[in-house]
């Protein structure tokens, strides 16, 4: 059992977190012909666009209602009001996600309210479906505003099945904010091979994967459809990717009767098993060839790498439920983790981390943790790297957002084949840093003395 | 938002110096410059992030931004603005506000902690405390906050009053200019005048720029007392008042800190650009012409150029090498970043084609400036929508597209050339060499073969068998 520190920091170094509207922007990007919409200052959206831009490497359709001065005295309905018509008109959305920042909510206006009553009164807006997720960045981070997102999506959009027929090989699939595109194709794949289809909510393996469309579009391109998400409640089962997504996988059974499984990670061979064996059992199907051969190659895997895991000491930072999921798949290989940080305490799986303690920090307390206990390996997103370079510890990126390498969202570390593709990562970044020994690396050793006589020669003495 | 700040904005949207202010009548002067913003049709960073970008490069300082965590959590460590030395400006520093902070009204509290304990592990000459919407709304007093703390701790504490809905980017700016002249420009003396010293103002050695035209000065004799900002220290801003010329670069930026050492330490300033060669040359002319004219040696002049003449040989020695494969190629330039009219200049220099290009940012001046460039205002636009930019590049319009980070994907998804010309971009384009620098980037973007293949149609839209197949059988 972890023990979990809350800091008393007045100040936050380095931050590890990134906002809660900003996780919430993220899970709208993964619905179809949306575009999401924060209600703040024209800043609030520049910096999470700006930020997204350089994960996804995509022009990201992201607005903003720009609160100004006098929207901040007088209230800031009218903008969003405004900010509807005027990108309705404009981009012509499906779906647009409203997600309030910290300005709007500390204002206290019944913003839920005055949505409602706009989306009464204004005609244009009949066809395209508005939701909002209140998401302060003064509470939570990114896990905690994608799932607010999704739970707005469900809430919003899924119709109660009523006497609709079942759809018996519907299974939903509600992945975490730190799945990629690479990581959901994986599900989506396995999911397929026992005969079902699943339905992914957000979907951004079709949004943010990256392609040339042949003509221009001002929205996301793809996604999950509205038309998917509507008959999420006739599926057989939904699938949850993380303690953050209990929330909207219990609202999503809640309302549709749907029974749900929540899978803290999917990183790792148990997790994968988990995976698999729920498909066996909701499809009654056997698992396919394919994948017995992708576990055993993992296996292999395990077995190959682990000598370049076992007694390494992991220093990670993360939003809790990547953290949880990467601790437990470290230590899983035998290593050590030496150094927690999460970004929220907002899980309740933080205290079962395999490790001594858990601070609820930042970037400077990973420093200075990972300094602390000579950790021989970073795991952080992107802004770890002035840590590594200052350490001289080498760096494994993950999550949000990794900005200074490319395929951020194709790089996949679930399911037997992510897992396999990271040890195989984990193992290469020990390896580069294995070099020739000298004595110098044994405490007491000398080398032999160079020979310097040899037989047949004379010595002056003796 | 309090009376004060008002008051400093108004100030700063009446700005003698500014030509467009000057040309208002009275009342459309009192309603201030900044255009109104349309809700979901808004694209731009706000006042809080003007003022941040402006005041980064200074390197030594702490710099803390007061609020929730998105303002800083989401934005810091983004540029890259060199430094040769402390890279505590990297270092993201915010009080990271919590509900409870909110609520309580504990926001000031925390500020005045979160400074000693920013003071306490890091010792900086002082620390830039940042306002943003939150704290604004709250009431949070930041100006009592650090003028308490400065005395407290004897750290210089200085409030950067711009929250984001105060307005634009470009506000920002001036309102970190405001900043610098209540609370840094002259605190310190200098140790050692000369009558050769000049400040540059709205220079923020984006990729090492400024080490590009360092090596200039030093040539000449001239020496650069402070880059406001780029790669600069505390002290070398504080100190910046005692020089014989201020010049400009980024004109719209900084011009309330130009204008106002002129009031108060009589120091002249103009404008000019390290952006292009002839620019550069203009620039260095003018800089030696105006410091002979304040006592700096005549000769001078003379050695200045003698170096114009023969950087310039030099640079043109080097492009030539690519005005072939550059010759009648078209351009679209689309940024606000820096001066479009003298890129304008440069590229037509070396026979391409200007197609169209954007004065979203630039003021009067330049737009005549770009007329004169480019012979009627035809090719000058606004904005341009990104459904039509991708139609246009789609149609081949273009050989190339120049713009920042936001247009990228406009030029790329229409597979076309684009190179980044805004702040994101790691190579740096200043003065003579970087002119060089960037013709070859040009050069490099058009003809790399990569537009060929991705141009390849897929082989399920060819209706001919391939010739290897076909071949093969």
């Amino acid at each position: 059992m972890a023990e979990i520190i809350h800091s008393h920091k007045s100040l936050s170094t380095n931050p590890l977190k990134a906002s809660t509207p900003l996780g919430a922007s993220l899970a709208y990007l993964g619905v179809a012909g949306s575009v999401p919409l924060l209600h703040g200052s024209q800043g609030c959206t520049s910096f999470a666009l700006v930020l997204t831009v350089r994960h996804t490497k995509e022009a990201i359709p992201m607005q903003t209602t720009a609160i100004d001065e006098i929207a901040t005295i007088m209230g800031g309905s009218e903008n969003l009001e405004e900010a509807l018509i005027n990108l309705t008109k404009r981009m012509k959305p499906k779906f647009i996600g409203v997600a309030t920042t910290a300005l709007m909510e500390t204002r206290g206006e019944d913003i839920v309210g005055d949505l409602k009553l706009i989306l009464e009164r204004r005609a244009e807006l009949r066809d395209v479906r508005v939701v909002l997720a209140k998401t302060p960045d003064f509470a939570g981070a990114l896990e905690d505003g994608w799932s607010k997102a999704v739970s707005a999506i469900i809430d919003g959009i899924v119709e109660q099945p009523g006497s609709a027929v079942p759809l018996h090989q519907h299974i939903n699939i509600l992945p975490g904010v730190h799945q990629t595109a690479g990581d959901i194709e994986w599900m989506v794949e396995t999911t397929e091979s026992f005969g079902l289809t699943p339905v992914v909510l957000p979907d951004v393996s079709g949004s943010l994967d990256g392609t040339v469309p042949d003509h221009y579009i001002p929205t996301t391109f793809g996604g999950t459809t509205v038309e998917a998400i509507t008959n999420m409640g006739r599926a057989l089962h939904t699938v949850a990717i993380g303690e953050h997504m209990r929330a909207p996988a219990e609202l999503l059974a809640e309302r549709t009767g749907v029974a749900s499984t929540v899978l803290p990670s999917l990183t790792g061979l148990g997790p994968s098993d988990d995976f698999v064996a729920l498909l066996t059992k909701v499809s009654g199907r056997a698992a396919p060839a394919r994948l017995r051969r992708q576990r055993s190659q993992l296996v292999d895997a395990m077995l190959d790498g682990h000598f370049y895991f076992g007694g390494k000491r992991i220093a990670i930072a993360a939003d809790p439920d990547l953290l949880t999921g990467l601790a437990g798949f470290f230590t899983s290989m035998g290593a050590d983790v030496v150094t927690a940080i999460a970004s929220t305490a907002n899980s309740p799986l933080l205290a079962a981390v395999p490790t001594a303690r858990v601070v609820v920090g930042d970037l400077q307390d990973l420093e200075d943790s990972a300094a602390a206990t000579q950790a021989d390996l970073l795991v952080t997103h992107s802004h770890g790297r002035q840590a590594s370079e200052r350490l001289d510890i080498p760096l494994l990126r993950v999550g949000f957002p990794i900005f200074d390498r490319l395929g951020a969202m194709h790089r996949c570390t679930v399911g037997y084949r992510g897992t396999r593709n990271l040890i195989f990562e984990v193992a290469n970044i020990v390896l580069s840093g294995l070099h020739e020994h000298a004595p110098e690396d044994f405490s007491h050793a000398l080398p032999i003395v160079e020979e310097t006589r040899h037989a047949g020669a004379t010595t002056a003495t003796c | 938002m309090s009376e004060a700040l008002k008051a400093r904005i108004a100030g700063v949207f009446n700005e003698p110096g500014c030509d467009t202010n000057i040309a208002k009548d009275t009342k459309d002067r009192k309603k201030g410059c900044s255009k109104p913003l349309t809700p979901g049709a808004a694209a731009g960073g706000c006042a809080f992030d003007g003022a941040k970008i402006a005041l980064q490069p200074l390197t030594d300082v702490v710099h803390l931004v007061h609020g929730p965590l998105a303002c800083e959590g989401n934005g810091w460590d983004n540029r890259h603005a060199s430094s040769s030395g402390s890279k505590l400006y990297r270092t993201g520093f915010t009080t990271d506000m919590t509900e409870m902070d909110i609520v309580m009204g504990n926001g000031e509290k925390r500020l005045y902690r979160a400074i000693k304990e920013a003071i306490a592990r890091y010792n900086p000459p002082a620390v830039f405390v940042y306002a943003t919407c939150v704290p604004a709304v709250i009431g949070d007093d930041i100006e009592a906050v650090c003028k308490h703390a400065t005395a407290k701790l004897g750290t210089p504490c200085i409030p950067i009053n711009a929250p984001g809905f105060a307005g634009s980017k470009n506000l920002g700016n001036k309102l970190a200019g405001e900043a610098l002249l209540d609370y840094v420009i002259g605190t310190i003396e200098p140790e050692i005048v000369t009558d050769t010293d000049i400040n540059i103002l709205g220079e923020y050695n984006l990729s090492g720029e400024l080490w590009q035209i360092l090596p200039l000065f030093d040539k000449l004799g001239i020496r650069v007392q402070s880059c406001v900002t780029g790669d600069a220290k505390f002290r070398q801003v504080a100190s910046s008042h005692r020089v014989r010329l201020n010049m400009m670069v980024c004109s719209t930026a900084l011009i309330n800190v130009a204008r106002k050492m002129q009031q108060k330490y009589g120091i002249p300033y103009f404008e000019g650009s390290f952006y292009g060669i002839s620019d550069t040359s203009d620039a260095l002319r003018m800089i030696a012409g105006m410091l002979v004219e304040r006592g700096a040696d005549a000769s001078l002049i003379a050695r200045t150029d003698v170096l114009i003449a023969a950087e310039e040989a030099r640079a043109w020695a080097r492009i030539e090498t690519y005005r072939a494969a550059l010759k009648g190629k078209r351009v679209l330039l689309y940024t606000g970043g820096v001066k479009s009219w003298s890129i304008v200049a440069a590229l037509q220099e070396i026979g391409m084609e200007i197609v169209s290009t954007s004065v979203r940012k630039s003021t009067d001046n330049d737009k005549d400036k770009i007329k004169a460039l480019m012979g009627g205002d035809a090719h000058m636009v606004d904005a341009i929508p990104p459904r039509e930019m991708y139609a246009s590049l789609m149609r081949g319009e273009a050989d190339i597209m120049l713009s920042g980070g936001r247009t990228q994907f406009t030029a790329l998804k229409a597979k076309t050339p684009w190179l980044d010309i805004n702040q994101e971009r790691h190579t740096a384009y200043a003065g003579y060499d970087g002119m060089v620098e960037l013709v070859s980037e040009l050069h490099r973007a058009i003809v790399n073969p990569v537009w060929q293949e991705v141009r390849r149609p897929a082989p399920w839209d060819v209706n001919v068998p391939g010739a290897l197949i076909e071949s093969a059988c």
